[in-house]
């Protein structure tokens, strides 16, 4: 078959899927005509070929031929905690939800002490017993109008994170989502939906590690909505550590109010074919937000990063740093735009990626992009490919330290950049680990570069 | 310690070095002058194993092993070392964790353990005071936005941390102002000691007012054309370059 006959296949069956399985959807009544519009959008458009500008360098092909099923609803997910336990962060305390395809584990699930009036649960269950609380931000920023990934989130969603930070207040400990994707006898999917609030000038760090195991083929279709109050705080980390079988799309939307100050960061190490999309927007000024990536792929892995920041509003800052470390056969996108609109004026807009190959086979595309429309601004953006330097090879084989660990010291500094941006402790040397663990062949240098 | 036999070495299908003899024994200090690109660091690159330099000729044996032979790494365990004349800016890997790893590469060599974290803080710390280096520079970047200077001054720091046998210094001098020429040729001095020989490759005389050769070599294109004593070093300074080539034989038309 045809990519294009493909991609009309699995189309096809995604549109039947959701006939037969929407009268079950649960959720409020308003829900129902936003699922229904949107996947109206998908079918007019489609999934996206490679003719389109946003995935010339991806081929989706691969992931439609699999006949992915949902994982059964009410099923027992058989995860064991202990398997959860490389997905923690050392001595971090957390509170911690986890999803097993999808689904909300109240089993492996736990809260700690969490500040008055912070609510973190399944969207499920507030879909049950609260839907009024989120129906200003669900389906709201994330756009299923011209993104078929999106489109599908919104029409099959059933479950995924909520968290709601009051105005004024601070939450010390991390959150952390933990999606875990298995598949037994058949390939499963699954649409993670989550929805953040933070209120005015509250705080906190969040983290979304998703998780599976090889060789298991899995599909993850997420989506992350944020809105973040005026003069809010919030440290945001996505952690990808799927099956390097699995195909990951992830989606995440961050409005940005007056004042609000966020940090994303977003961390690529698993998955066949991962893509992720952060998109943040400042309607009014004086925010700030740091987008602050690493993608790491090997063998025949593929790692795409869409990046767009909206300066909607004058006297916004972005600082976008996104680095790439590219062994085997592996491919990697970085696309990164930045819009700066007539009347954001005093924007300030810096974006960077680096893209370190450690092979000669593996491939990079690095697209940079800043449109600016306003005058009084300050935008500059840059981006390099290039592999280790000799030069710094023989530096350090001349003092005595051998190739490969030259090598590895080399890359993990190449990593530093972007390492260095994490302020919790525990999260950068967990970051730390996997980057070493995943350096071509042999132990890495160790840890207190 | 070091004994060099008609050493021919080219670089990007140029022949460089046209044939060096050269013998340097044990405790002795060499220098070896001569003009902008007569070949002295392509000798010193050669002898710390730089790939890009092809050897198309001769032999170099270091304690009697065969050091052309060795790994660059392995040359540095045995006891070589080179201060560069470009040190490389190495940004993400600290001065600290850089030195660390050399001195326990070099030590796991020769059989001996790693060196506990107190034990180096102390050792470092020594030898930094001496280069007159600041506390806050192990933390930083391996010679990251270090002026001219620093650079070479941390060249002379890791010789003294690492303790080599056999030093090469290629233009240790070069870019110093006179305050920290006269500390890295203090630091040098300090090393200068009965079992460990060093190679001086300088462009011009002063380093060596500081630190007094045995052996002086003047390398015109690629050969050694000329070698006395510290009065050599002396003359060339007073006179320039200019009689040695007189002197000198002709350069023959480079082999192919
Ligand atoms: N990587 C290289 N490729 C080509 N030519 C080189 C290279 N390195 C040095 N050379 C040439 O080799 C000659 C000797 O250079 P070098 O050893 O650096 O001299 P010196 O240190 O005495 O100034 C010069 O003519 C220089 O241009
Ligand atoms: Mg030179």
């Amino acid at each position: 078959m045809t990519n294009v006959a493909v991609a009309l296949d699995a189309k096809q069956t995604w549109i039947a899927e959701f006939a037969s399985s929407e009268p079950d959807l649960a959720g409020p009544a308003w829900l129902r005509p936003i699922r229904k519009q949107a996947i109206a959008r998908f079918e007019a458009a489609g999934f996206p070929t490679q003719k389109h500008e946003d995935w010339r360098f991806t081929n989706l092909a691969p992931l439609l031929r699999v006949p992915f099923k949902p994982a059964i609803l009410g099923r027992p997910d058989g995860v064991l905690a202990e398997r959860l336990e490389p997905f923690s962060f050392g001595v971090l305390k957390t509170s911690r939800l986890v999803f097993v395809n999808g689904q909300f584990s109240p089993r492996l699930s736990y809260l700690r002490p969490l500040p008055e009036g912070v609510r973190v649960a399944s969207l499920a269950e507030i879909l049950r017993n609260d839907p009024g609380s989120v129906e200003k931000d669900l389906a709201r920023h994330a756009k299923y109008e011209d993104d078929a990934f999106v489109a599908l989130n919104t029409s099959f969603f059933t479950d995924g994170g909520y968290i709601e930070i009051p105005k004024g207040t601070v939450v010390e400990e991390p959150i952390h989502l933990v999606f875990v994707s298995t598949s037994h006898e058949m390939p499963t999917v699954s649409h993670p939906r989550n929805v953040v609030r933070l209120g005015a000038r509250s705080q906190a760090t969040l983290i979304e590690t998703y998780a599976g195991w090889a060789p298991d083929v899995t599909f993850t279709n997420a989506v992350t909505e944020i809105s973040a109050g005026p003069g809010s705080v919030l440290d945001h980390y996505k952690i990808q550590r799927e099956s390097e079988s699995a195909y990951h799309i992830a989606t995440m939307t961050v409005d940005q109010d007056r004042d609000s100050n966020v940090m994303c960061h977003s961390m690529a190490f698993g998955a066949a074919l991962s893509r992720s999309y952060v998109h943040t927007n400042f309607h009014a000024e004086g925010g700030s937000v740091a987008l602050n990536g690493l993608f790491m792929p090997s063998g025949v892995q593929q790692a795409d990063n869409y990046t767009r920041i909206d300066h909607a509003a004058p006297a916004c800052t972005s600082v976008e740093l996104y680095r790439g470390i590219l062994g085997g056969k592996s491919r990697g996108v970085f696309n990164g735009n930045i819009y700066v609109r007539k009347d954001a004026q005093k924007t300030v807009a810096r974006q960077t990626n680096k893209n370190l190959l450690l092979s000669k086979e593996a491939f990079v595309d690095s697209t940079p992009g800043l449109e600016i429309l306003a005058d009084d601004v300050k935008c500059n953006h840059a981006s390099t490919i290039g592999q280790l330097d000799e030069n710094a090879i023989f530096y350090l084989r001349s003092r005595g330290i051998d190739e490969e660990a030259a090598r590895h010291i080399l890359t993990y500094a190449f990593a530093s950049d972007v390492v260095n941006q994490v302020k919790v402790a525990p999260i950068r040397i967990k970051l730390d680990q996997l980057i070493l663990s995943r350096l071509p062949k042999g132990a890495g240098p160790g840890e207190g570069l | 310690m070091l004994e060099i036999k008609n050493l021919q070495v080219k670089v990007g299908g140029k022949e460089i070095l046209k044939g060096i003899d050269l013998s340097i024994g044990r405790g002795e200090v060499h220098a070896i002058m001569g003009p902008n690109g007569s070949g002295k660091t392509t000798l010193a690159q050669v002898l710390a194993g730089r790939l890009a330099y092809e050897v198309t000729g001769g032999s170099v044996r270091f304690e009697g092993k065969d050091l052309l032979a060795m790994r660059p790494e392995d040359r540095a365990r045995e006891g070589v070392f080179m201060a560069f004349q470009y040190p490389v800016e190495i940004p993400g890997v600290s001065n600290a964790y850089f030195l660390k790893a050399a001195l326990n590469a070099i030590r796991k060599y020769r059989g001996l353990e790693e060196i506990d974290a107190m034990d180096f803080m102390g050792l470092v710390q020594d030898k930094a005071k001496l280069l007159g280096l600041d506390e806050t520079f192990m933390k930083r970047g391996l010679n990251e936005g270090f002026s001219g200077g620093e650079k070479k001054k941390n060249e002379v720091f890791q010789m003294a941390v690492l303790e080599p046998k056999f030093c090469i210094l290629d233009e240790t001098d070069s870019g110093l102002d006179i305050d920290a020429l006269r500390l890295v040729a203090n630091g040098i001095n300090t090393m200068r000691s009965p079992t460990r020989s060093m190679l001086v490759v300088t462009h011009y005389q002063r380093l060596l007012d500081y630190v007094i050769p045995e052996h002086v070599h003047v390398l015109v294109d690629g050969r050694i054309v000329k070698s006395g004593d510290a009065d050599l070093a002396r003359n060339l300074e007073k006179h320039g370059y200019g009689w040695i080539l007189e002197e000198a034989p002709r350069p023959q038309p480079a082999r192919a």
